[in-house]
């Protein structure tokens, strides 16, 4: 909107903000209590266009601070660099709709791969959809064994409000919790 | 000798693509003042790939090697994430030097998928960039939502309104959830059930994507851009929220 000088009446935000004001104030009532024992990890990726390219660090915070309330903060593990610092996952710029680019754009992941391979996390949330299919496509090209999920999966999963044809991307170690 | 000379008259004029960019770009992208420390390509995910790199990058098209570097299909391996310039100590703006890169492609040369988002967005009016309808939109939000009513009683209530004026919340959705995976947009609507929130989608440019923006089409992402602005103010919503 910047770049063509549009003026709209209206704010524009991230549901991230929102849904971090919300566990603040109580209105989303999550809870990490199903992972206490479960211990399943979680990392984060920060989709470049959230966080660097527009809200900067104090979204990747509120990020943060969902996914921990959420997975519960001893489960969380931050990848290497992060936030405003993150690596690009590579699915954004067109580069997953860039036919004939396929190998290069499996190249380009190779890092995120290793980042999140480092954090062994069985899980990385990923909060916008490029990130979302980049990684899940190389989860499984590079049999890296975790599984890409929504954010919104996990805060309803936390809520033990998760229906059963809403698990599409979650390991069978999560398909039963809550249900 | 005087040969010499025409030929350096010649070459003052020509204006190498570095330099039309520069002259697009606010204090010129600052593309004159790399240190060549090698900082953006350290940190770039793209360093490699087809044989180039940022800083390599900035610097043939510094010398003028314009073909080399318009012609480059690395430019389309450059996802313009900007790690480069957040790490740059004078704040060069390579992305945007490949953006124009990009654009000096005749458009019907651009890699084929980027390019039918964008015109499948450009033909629907929720700027779709899987081509999706509006009434198709409509009609799978319908559709789940109440199945999602009818078996599970804790949400029997739940909303998920479209096109309602007035509302605070104005939501985008990715065309991906509707196209072809509905049941991950349930979970969005729980959230936004349990805290109250008021909010809507729109027929008219409810898609969240925008690829005409990757495909360095200034017209038509800029057209993208108005059609979902117009579409909140028509709706006189407060927030446009993004939903990724
Ligand atoms: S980081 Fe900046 S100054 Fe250093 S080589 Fe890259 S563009 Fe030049
Ligand atoms: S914007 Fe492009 S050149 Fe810069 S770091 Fe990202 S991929 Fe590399």
């Amino acid at each position: 909107m910047r770049k063509f000088n549009i003026k709209g009446n209206f704010e524009v935000k991230s549901i991230i903000q929102l849904y971090a004001q919300w566990i603040r104030e109580g209105k989303l009532p999550v809870s990490s209590d199903w992972n206490k024992d479960l211990k399943i990890k979680f990392t984060v990726q920060d989709p470049c266009q959230l966080v660097r390219k527009s809200l900067g660090d104090p979204v990747a915070e509120d990020l943060r601070y969902v996914v921990k309330a959420c997975v519960g903060e001893e489960n969380f593990v931050d990848m290497y660099p992060n936030k405003s610092n993150n690596f690009c996952c590579g699915g954004g710029g067109g580069f997953l709709q860039a036919t004939g680019f396929q190998d290069q754009r499996r190249e380009f992941g190779k890092i995120k791969l290793r980042q999140i391979l480092e954090t062994g996390a069985k899980y990385c949330i990923t909060p916008c959809h490029n990130c979302h299919s980049q990684i899940h496509d190389l989860s499984e090209y590079y049999d890296g064994g975790f599984h890409a999920v929504h954010l919104w999966t996990i805060i309803c999963l936390s809520m033990g409000c998760l229906g059963e044809n809403e698990r599409e991307y979650l390991g069978d170690d999560l398909k039963e919790v809550g249900l | 000798m005087s040969q010499n000379a025409l030929k350096i008259g010649r070459e003052e004029k020509k204006t190498t693509f570095m330099q039309k960019v520069m002259e697009i770009l606010p204090e010129g992208g600052n593309l004159n003042l790399c240190l060549t420390c090698g900082a953006c390509s350290s940190g770039c995910p793209a360093s490699g790939i087809e044989g180039m790199d940022p800083r390599k990058f900035l610097r043939m098209a510094a010398l003028g090697l314009d073909e080399e570097v318009t012609k480059s299909g690395w430019v389309w391996c450059c996802t313009q994430c900007r790690r480069c310039v957040h790490v740059c100590p004078m704040n060069i703006d390579i992305p945007r030097l490949v953006y124009y890169a990009r654009q000096s492609w005749p458009r019907d040369e651009r890699p084929k998928g980027i390019r039918g988002s964008c015109d499948f967005a450009l033909k629907t009016p929720g700027n779709s960039a899987m081509g999706a309808g509006s009434e198709d939109f409509k009609f799978v939000v319908e559709d789940v939502l109440e199945e999602v009513r009818e078996t599970q009683p804790k949400f029997k209530d739940l909303q998920a309104p479209i096109d309602k004026e007035g509302a605070y919340y104005f939501l985008n959705q990715n065309s991906r959830e509707p196209v072809t995976e509905p049941d991950e947009m349930v979970p969005l609507w729980k959230i936004l059930h349990i805290v109250g929130a008021d909010w809507t989608y729109s027929t008219q440019g409810w898609a969240a994507e925008n690829y005409c923006m990757f495909l360095s089409d200034d017209e038509a992402w800029e057209k993208i851009v108005r059609n979902k602005v117009e579409a909140v103010e028509k709706l006189g919503c407060k927030v446009w929220l993004n939903t990724e």
